[in-house]
């Protein structure tokens, strides 16, 4: 039974009343009770800071040399919160409706809401951390806008805003290790979760460096373990970023909720050959200044493609400003997912503008014009020439954006300021993870998800900017306050011991496959094994989806996964440093997970947000969704096959915002 | 392009280590510098042999992972740039490349290419923080308005990756260049000033401990910065250190 704990009362007083009436553990018993942080991104850093601040005895760990390189330091664009700071509106509803809606109304709308109310505690925690936002000259904080929305809510720090959020939550984190109260682990991964009559009680994990395995007990286990967008090979995660510690949670009970939900970001630098390791994001906030168009003209595009024409040659009646044609409401600040399949709809009816055919420009000619203007009349100018107007706007351009230009130079090997940029959609989010109840509790009882790692609060699709509040609100001020309701039970049960039978055959287990692993003695490297299990997901399970291709990817995976155990090779030992071997493991998960995504997107029969099914789409060629039939949450429980996976579901009840079908028209 | 590739092996930090050749052919320009590797290692893994380890992650430039000195140079020849970065179109076919481990007595080689960064860490866990606890009952963002010069001069020592190209670039393998950085950004803020003084002694301190060498201003640190941090920031460090002694005395 999936019981999701939404606390009763009207939306906007669920939060307050649920923290008023929530069970507390007193400060003497905190000290007797220990918690395990796996992943120290944004929710993680922030959990393990917030929980070690209250008094709980924390271990965290994070497979990266320093809890500083989680992947969520390179998120860029910005971080929302209903501040109102621009007067242009914003509010805690405001910011609760577009997301739902931008989520395609597949998130809970309890969960939303109180997102939005501590959004703003976010901002001036940041500030008085010393985090350095983006300030205008009057020395206050400034905003920028981004998709699905209507407002500027979006605070900033160039273009390395997760760098800078994340450097302040690992302060906080530093500050707690230095007193003691946290016990780093770096360069450890999580292998299993440990199960104790029903309980999570800890965790086996292994020392990268040694190669040793380590059991560690806890009163309760937090995952901030991140995505799984890795399981396409290609996308803008980290080369380490992995499923491993959800996957491994699910197969000890715990749902995985909606594992189909992936974003694919539309403005990202395209794949430029079969080398590609990974794939760069330019960021979402550069849709708030650049056009995207592609060449009205088949020939014109032909002509790029064949590099005859450059994209400075096509006249301006030439051009398709495809998102501002079809959705004059938002332009180019449509959300994710409209903004990707529009692109690959240009492109696939033959308008891309790469050797490959698969990119489209974004151009900010019109915002150095309009820029200059502004600055060339701040500074008295009369009378200024084109050139000069040109040249002040790409200054301006350059203090809001000059990471992110000097970003796309060096991996394009093309300056952005002279020719507009190629970009492409990539894989970049998940908004499916561990299904969690309103206190981020997994099914199993003690083990809670954080940050990306959950399913809770993006529905279908998210929005720009949006995570960072996610991980920052779950590691801040939520997962602080409803761990203690779980916990508050736990404080007769005093010190845990590994030395149980549960333990043990964890430990076992881990082992096993370990060696399996390194003395399979095949003839492909991991990383052979990756690839092609990413082209199957990229092709059959990315930004379009049909049920052959699902049927057929599960059966191809299937096939790959039974390659991958007889001929992968391993090389090296279990016992020491060894980079390959960790990535074995976290590949052969994701070759479990890919046909679990498979088998969720085949079963839901509709369109929604990131979940294109080619079956269910308007007239226009619009997600079409099915609210009758699959308004739910669609959790999967583990029972020893992907494929075999048991549905349970929670059906979402929309009581504050009608459903109705998503316009940014 | 094809590549000799002239290669630091070393297992673990007792072993003496040496250098190996492994030649690469068929380097594609548009390739990364890790993509290359990915491809040595590659070639390595098929013909039996053990795999170069380095360290790595999000490949753009931000995490401060990658880690290799590269001709005699951190994170290779090109300015304002990570390993993960740097393209093969900045090599020619034919060229022999070196690559090293950083190397500094902080840094112990865990294993060929990869090194431990966690005296860094410790660093930052001996001041590297304002003291707020994480209620979010704090002052309004807005309470406080910062001077536009003065944030933006924060963050941009806040930029710092903490990669520790400058302590492997350094002669004397000083860490001048990441402290001030972390030093400066709060120093320039109002929410730093309470703590200030006890910041600068503190995390100095710790960088001796660590085994630092000792900054003779040479500059060569902020050079070959990926991320451009500033030699004025070690001034602000020096001044603000001297005047935090001044002060206990």
């Amino acid at each position: 039974m999936l019981e999701s704990k939404i606390p009763s009362g009207p939306l906007a007083e669920k939060w307050t009343s649920h923290k008023d009436h929530i069970n507390l553990v007193n400060p003497a018993n905190k000290r007797l009770i220990d918690i395990i942080v796996v992943g120290t991104g944004l929710a993680g850093s922030s959990a393990s800071a917030s929980l070690a601040e209250m008094g709980y005895n924390v271990k965290a760990f994070c497979f990266q040399d320093s809890p500083r390189r989680a992947h969520s330091i390179a998120a860029q664009g910005g971080i929302n919160a209903a501040k109102n700071y621009q007067n242009d509106g914003d509010s805690v509803y405001r910011l609760f409706y577009d997301t739902v809606k931008g989520g395609d109304y597949r998130s809970r709308e309890a969960n939303v809401h109180r997102l939005a109310e501590v959004s703003t505690s976010i901002i001036d925690q940041c500030v008085a951390q010393g985090v350095p936002f983006a300030r205008e000259y009057g020395g206050l904080l400034d905003n920028r806008s981004f998709g699905g929305v209507q407002v500027s809510r979006t605070f900033y720090a160039k273009g390395q805003t997760g760098q800078q959020l994340l450097l302040g939550a690992y302060s906080a984190l530093s500050r707690q290790i230095s007193k003691g109260k946290v016990e780093m682990f770096t360069r450890h991964e999580m292998m299993d979760v440990v199960v104790v009559d029903g309980k999570c009680r800890g965790i086996i994990a292994r020392n990268l460096i040694t190669g040793e395995l380590e059991r560690h007990t806890a009163h309760a286990v937090v995952l901030a373990s991140g995505g799984y967008g890795n399981v396409f090979y290609l996308s803008t995660n980290a080369m380490g970023s992995n499923v491993s510690a959800a996957w491994k949670a699910h197969k000890k009970g715990a749902y995985m909720a909606n594992p189909c939900f992936t974003q694919i970001h539309p403005t990202c630098i395209p794949v430029s050959g079969e080398h590609q390791s990974k794939l760069t994001l330019m960021s979402e906030s550069l849709r708030n200044d650049g056009r995207i168009w592609v060449p009205a003209k088949k020939e014109d595009a032909e002509a790029i493609r064949k590099g005859t024409k450059r994209a400075t040659d096509i006249a301006e009646e030439d051009r398709d400003y495809y998102l501002e044609r079809r959705y004059p409401a938002f332009g180019n600040l449509v959300p994710r997912d409209v903004a990707s399949r529009a692109a690959k709809e240009r492109c696939d009816e033959g308008f891309g503008v790469n050797e490959t055919g698969e990119a489209v420009f974004l151009d900010y000619a019109s915002a150095f014009l309009r820029y200059g203007k502004t600055e060339a009349n701040i500074r008295g100018l009369s009378n200024p020439s084109q050139g000069e107007i040109i040249d002040l706007g790409k200054q301006v351009v350059k203090a809001k954006y000059g990471n992110l230009f000097d970003m796309y130079k060096q991996i394009a090997a093309d300056d952005p300021y002279e020719t507009p940029m190629k970009i492409y959609p990539a894989v970049h989010y998940t908004m499916g993870g561990l299904w969690v109840d309103y206190n981020l509790m997994t099914s199993v009882p003690g083990l809670y998800a954080t940050g990306e790692s959950n399913f809770s609060d993006h529905g279908a699709n998210r929005l720009g900017a949006s995570a960072l509040m996610q991980g920052l609100a779950d590691g801040y001020f939520v997962l602080p306050y409803t761990i203690g309701d779980y916990l508050s039970d736990d404080i007769r049960t005093g010190t845990l011991s590994s030395d149980s039978p549960e333990f043990e055959a964890a430990e076992k287990g881990v082992q096993d496959r370990i060696d399996q692993l390194v003395n399979n003695n095949g003839t492909k490297p991991v990383d052979d094994f990756h690839r092609r299990l990413g082209r199957i997901m990229w092709s059959e399970c990315g930004m379009s989806r049909n049920e052959a291709g699902l049927k057929q990817a599960i059966s191809d995976i299937r096939a790959l996964r039974e390659e991958f155990f007889r001929d992968v090779r391993v090389p090296g030992t279990a016992g020491e440093f060894n980079p390959e071997l960790d990535k074995a493991g976290r590949v052969a998960d994701f070759l479990e997970l890919g046909e679990l995504m498979c088998k969720d997107a085949l079963e839901r029969r509709e369109s929604c947000g990131g979940h294109f099914r080619e079956e269910f789409r308007t007239p226009e060629g619009e997600a079409l969704r099915d609210d009758e039939n699959f308004a739910f949450v669609s959790a999967w429980e583990y029972t020893g096959d992907p494929s075999d996976a048991t549905l349970h579901k929670e059906d979402l009840k929309f009581e504050n915002i009608e459903l109705k079908q998503r316009s940014y028209k | 392009m094809d590549l000799t590739l002239k290669v630091w092996r070393q297992n673990g930090p007792q072993d003496a280590g040496r250098m190996e050749t492994y030649p690469v052919s068929d380097v594609s320009p548009d390739m990364s510098f890790l993509e290359m590797m990915d491809m040595m290692n590659d070639q390595i893994i098929r013909s039996g042999g053990d795999p170069v380890a380095f360290d790595h992650d999000c490949r753009e430039g931000i995490c401060g992972m990658c880690s290799m000195f590269i001709n005699g140079e951190a994170h290779g020849p090109n300015r304002g740039t990570t390993t993960c970065q740097l393209h093969m179109r900045s090599f020619k076919d034919g060229d022999t490349i070196t690559i090293e481990p950083w190397r500094a007595s902080a840094f112990p080689v865990v294993k060929d290419l990869a090194v431990d960064r966690s005296s860094f860490d410790r660093v930052i866990q001996s001041g590297g923080y304002i003291s707020v606890n994480t209620s979010g009952e704090t002052l309004d963002a807005n309470a406080i308005p910062v001077p536009k010069g003065q944030a933006d001069d924060a963050f941009s020592a806040a930029t710092c990756i903490g990669c520790g190209a400058c302590v492997a670039t350094c002669k004397n393998a000083s860490a001048m260049l990441f402290v001030s950085a972390k030093v400066s950004q709060f120093a320039l803020l109002p929410q730093g000033q309470p703590e200030r003084a006890t910041r600068v002694q503190r995390m100095v301190e710790q960088m001796d401990k660590e085994g630092f060498g000792n900054c003779t201003n040479t500059g060569a640190c902020a050079v070959e910065c990926p991320k451009g941090i500033d030699l004025s920031n070690i001034a602000r460090m020096n001044r603000d250190y001297l005047s935090a002694s001044a002060l206990e005395e």
